[in-house]
């Protein structure tokens, strides 16, 4: 008797209900997506833009060395901009991270609220805070500082927030019950045990906050972006190689130095 | 009982000689790289009627603004389902090949690692640039900078998770006559599957966020009228779309969220 083995269980009728409206609501997206969306193609394929690919690709593979100090210059700018914000940061999401945790701060409201914060906090991108700030004080690399340092936040003041909540209350029990005060309390039991991923977090968040400060220039915002949009407006491609390049080995520095001191500290 | 409040430090004098110099050195590039970029509290204070002007012209929102609005958050939000979708497809190889446990040869997942190790320092909005001046403004080059980004992450993402799979699997078909290709359906894929759709949800939200800026550039969404209307100080009409942006990233990020905790 020949029995073909099935891999697939056996659904029931509720089962394929389910599937059935999954499957619907994908299509109907798919359908909403590819019907909407406006994509020019006799004008992604026309011959200018044949053309341009011809000119810019073998352009962006032969950087130009002449622009090498220049963009040296920005990059610098770029990441004095990183360590500002991203200090700046560090310092500024300790109190959401204390306030967010729930066993430092016994208030449910209080939690709920900076957590809430947090979460707003990360739901813009930097460029568009980059912008607001742009608008407040001109073109400045202040104004990138203030994008990375208020963008920043969000993600470490929740991962702070995560850390506090995993400590060991044994320790700060112990304490209390040996008569220390809130401030012993927080410099005996609590610092000690949170300062090195604090510290770990803060170092990764500059990592992508140098990515990140890379780009903010594009729209006035200070740091190797202005000098994108002024190659780009010129058409200077293989000066934009000279940037990628620059970019592309900068982070790749700044992520394995990163991850080094990361190891060491955790 | 002369003695007996010996105090214990907590830390060495050594470690503590160490912790302050770091603390010396970090606060001492901060000034330095504060005043370099003229980003002291002083700077706050000189530029604090700005922030002021600002903030007050941007209230009340102009809702009358938000029809218009509506068209290019749906760009913005199809460009980031094209690109997952397609990065999502294109991805399947490049993570097999760069899976160690697959592929123990060195020359073949050490290459494609590096590319898409390069790939993924590069900022998706300076591809972004990179294609507009190829392909001239629109969507298109908006879609193409956003799916080299993703396949970067999501090539990471998965060959890390293919390398931590149970390998019971793949060496029982493998001895049973399976070839490299059954290995990888029958062994590998079901084991990865959740965490691909769960990665595959999360560039998706990464992209939401990242198309919202490509308009800046001219690669199309929502960022282009943002940048329109910043540029003739509307500021109400300007609220309007930032807040809009920020209820659509927040209920698309929610969804997603709640996805893949059933997921995973």
């Amino acid at each position: 008797m020949e029995q073909k083995l099935s891999l697939n269980k056996k659904r029931t009728t509720k089962q394929w209900i389910q599937y059935s409206v999954i499957a619907a609501a994908i299509i109907a997206l798919y359908l909403w997506t590819f019907i909407g969306i406006d994509i020019r193609w006799s004008r992604v394929f026309s011959e200018r833009s044949i053309d341009n690919f011809g000119r810019v690709i073998p352009q962006l593979f032969s950087p130009d060395w002449s622009a090498f100090g220049k963009v040296m210059a920005l990059m610098w700018q770029t990441l004095q901009m990183a360590y500002t914000g991203t200090l700046l940061a560090a310092i500024l999401a300790i109190p959401f991270g204390f306030f967010a945790a729930s066993n430092m701060v016994k208030s449910k409201a209080l939690n709920t609220f900076s957590k809430w914060a947090l979460d707003a906090i990360r739901a813009f991108p930097e460029l568009v805070l980059a912008l607001m700030f742009v608008a407040a004080i001109g073109p400045a690399p202040f104004a990138g500082v203030l994008a990375i340092a208020i963008g920043s936040i969000g993600m470490l003041g929740k991962l702070y927030c995560e850390v506090i909540e995993s400590i060991d209350m044994n320790v700060v029990e112990a304490l209390e019950a040996n008569g220390a005060n809130k401030l012993q309390v927080l410099f005996y039991g609590i610092i000690p045990q949170i300062i090195p991923e604090f510290l770990s977090y803060a170092i990764y968040r500059f990592e992508i906050d140098v990515r990140a400060s890379t780009i903010l220039g594009i729209i006035g915002a200070g740091g190797i972006g202005t000098l994108i949009t002024i190659a780009t407006q010129n058409r200077n491609w293989d000066e934009v190689g000279m940037i990628l390049l620059v970019i592309v080995v900068v982070v790749t520095i700044i992520d394995t130095l990163s991850a080094m001191i990361r190891k060491r500290i955790v | 009982m002369m003695n007996n409040s010996l105090k214990v430090e907590l830390y060495s004098k050594k470690a503590k000689r160490q912790m302050s110099l770091i603390l010396i050195a970090i606060i001492g590039i901060y000034i330095y790289t504060s005043i370099a970029t003229e980003s002291s509290l002083f700077d706050f204070i000189d530029g604090w009627s700005g922030f002021e002007r600002v903030a007050k012209d941007l209230f009340p929102p102009n809702w009358s603004y938000a029809p218009q609005v509506w068209e290019y958050l749906a760009e913005t939000i199809q460009m980031a389902i094209i690109a997952t979708t397609f990065a999502a497809i294109c991805s399947v190889p490049i993570f097999l090949l760069s899976a160690a446990n697959l592929f123990p040869n060195k020359w073949i997942h050490q290459p494609v690692r590096f590319m898409m190790n390069v790939l993924r320092t590069i900022p998706d909005i300076l591809l972004a640039v990179i294609f507009v001046g190829i392909f001239g403004v629109g969507v298109f080059p908006g879609i193409m900078a956003l799916f080299i980004f993703s396949l970067g992450i999501l090539a990471k993402l998965m060959y890390e998770t293919i390398e931590s799979i149970d390998l019971n699997p793949l060496e029982a078909i493998r001895a049973s006559g399976g070839n490299t290709l059954q290995v990888i359906w029958y062994a590998v894929l079901p084991q990865v599957l959740p965490q691909f759709v769960s990665f595959g949800l999360y560039v998706f939200e990464v992209n939401v966020r990242a198309s919202v800026v490509l308009g800046f550039v001219g690669a199309g969404g929502i960022g282009l009228l943002l940048q329109q209307q910043v540029s003739f100080f509307n500021y109400p009409r300007v609220m309007t779309i930032i807040i809009i942006i920020f209820i659509a990233v927040v209920i698309i990020d929610y969804i997603s969220n709640k996805i893949r905790e059933r997921l995973v």
